[in-house]
């Protein structure tokens, strides 16, 4: 995003907190990690099929990876692409740890409700995702795998996995560009595996703008053959 | 490596699962549940659905970060969508599967090895098929088909985070057999990936035991 793209809106999702929304294809969304150490797990459907969507394994699989960073896209369960990650000043955005449940969150930070804390009160990932995904007459069926966007767990040799405290710094941004019209459905709930044992959530800021549709040139459809041949599948649905 | 003491005479039931074929059944509570590589590093696509709910699935995410851990053998919980205990791995003569590699499908095929490959045979169409001709699927759509579990198949991921499709660790006889702490559906899709080493580029039968608590 340069200085001279206009900034279509901005939101932020206060720490815990969730939202969802129609993402058009050629548009992208910048998130912000506002306090640092933010989680912001993410799910996408197709918004005019929305069987079609994220699958995590189709995702890792053709891009050898198991986390995402810049040059990766975001494939459907379809072998098109969702969204490409065409910036990131993290690094490391975590695809295999899904999302807190209230079970979680009471066990690690205790018990805060509406009743007591009012806005305050400590919201799970799951119960976020759910909530959103509901507006949209999807439920539990539909909850995937989610990208967990600023957070990272790492595998040692033997596959036990620690969490990475502090990989996403205050100010720290990830861009997102939509290959396809996306339902794009978000949580700023903990991460399952962190480690703070007070719930203080970072806010995440959503700002979106034009970023036009994927050229010859682009960094993602270029970083593999597999992603070349993922667009190819995109335009065809477009055509 | 932990082996089994029960006897395969003993089993209530004992089927065949050919190499591209896909595979449905109920487990009981407390009963245990075998899958046995008959050939060798033959990778079996597995998903499981609590029996009364099939809203409450197998989940990879919870199964890996509730256990802090990659890999599946004996003592890996199998955690539901819900974090319940669903099943656990009880025996284990090959040492680890894979939780990440998911189903190979026509249209994986085309992004991951070329547009053409579309109509080879794969494991998520296997799926789709049981959806539409088992009768213990007819509650069931393509929003069940979650990521599921690859017996025998080898996936490591690296420190540095790269997934790496390794030679199978399976060999012919090698077995895995799990509890089942609820009851559950099983769908497997026997995997005919010709495309990569997963099937040793030879699918081959599996077979499926079942034997009721002592």
């Amino acid at each position: 995003m340069t200085q001279k793209q206009n900034i279509l809106w901005n939101e932020v999702i206060p720490g815990g907190n969730h939202w969802s929304g129609l993402m058009r294809r050629g548009t992208a969304l910048r998130i912000i990690d506002l306090a640092g150490g933010a989680n912001c797990s993410a799910l996408f459907y197709n918004a005019e099929d929305k069987l079609e969507r994220y699958n995590l394994s189709d995702t890792l699989k053709a891009q050898h990876t198991a986390f995402l960073t810049k040059g990766n896209v975001i494939y459907s369960d379809m072998g098109r692409v969702l969204a490409s990650i065409i910036a990131d000043s993290v690094g490391w955005h975590d695809t295999i740890c899904g999302v807190s449940d209230a079970n979680m969150i009471a066990a690690q930070y205790g018990e805060s409700s509406y009743q007591t804390h009012r806005n305050d009160m400590y919201r799970s990932g799951k119960d976020g995702l759910l909530i959103e995904l509901a507006k949209h007459g999807l439920g539990k069926r539909d909850l995937t795998a989610s990208v967990n966007f600023f957070s990272k767990a790492v595998p040692d040799d033997e596959g036990n996995l620690s969490f990475v405290a502090n990989n996403s710094k205050a100010g720290s941004t990830v861009d997102i560009r939509f290959d396809m019209n996306v339902l794009l459905v978000l949580s700023a709930a903990p991460h399952p595996l962190e480690t703070k044992t007070v719930y203080a959530p970072a806010a995440v800021k959503l700002s979106a703008y034009h970023a036009g549709e994927v050229t010859r040139d682009d960094i993602c459809r270029n970083n593999c053959l597999q992603n070349s041949r993922g667009f190819v599948n995109t335009e065809r649905y477009y055509l | 490596m932990v082996e089994s003491k029960l006897d395969e005479k003993n089993a209530v039931l004992n089927q065949i699962c050919n190499a591209g074929d896909p595979w449905m059944a109920t487990v009981k509570k407390s009963q245990i549940f075998r899958i046995l590589d008959l050939e060798g590093n033959q990778a079996v696509d597995t998903l499981f659905y609590s029996a009364s709910n099939a809203e409450e699935r197998y989940s990879a995410v919870d199964t890996i970060a509730r256990q802090r851990q990659l890999y599946l053998t004996t003592g890996s919980v199998l955690y539901s969508s819900e974090g319940n205990a669903m099943l656990t791995i009880v025996a284990d003569t090959c040492g680890s599967h894979d939780t990440l590699g998911g189903a190979c499908s026509a249209e994986s095929n085309t992004t991951r090895y070329a547009l053409e490959k579309r109509h080879m045979h794969s494991c998520r169409d296997s799926f789709m098929y049981a959806l539409n001709t088992c009768s213990c699927a007819s509650h069931m759509s393509k929003r069940d088909i979650t990521g599921n579990i690859n017996f025998f198949m080898n996936v490591p991921v690296t420190a540095d985070g790269a997934l790496v499709f390794a030679d199978g660790i399976s060999g012919a006889g090698k077995y895995v057999e799990m509890r089942a702490e609820m009851d559950v559906i099983v769908l497997i899709s026997n995997c005919p990936q010709l495309n990569n080493p997963c099937n040793g580029y030879n699918p081959t039968p599996v077979q499926l035991l079942v034997w009721d608590s002592k």
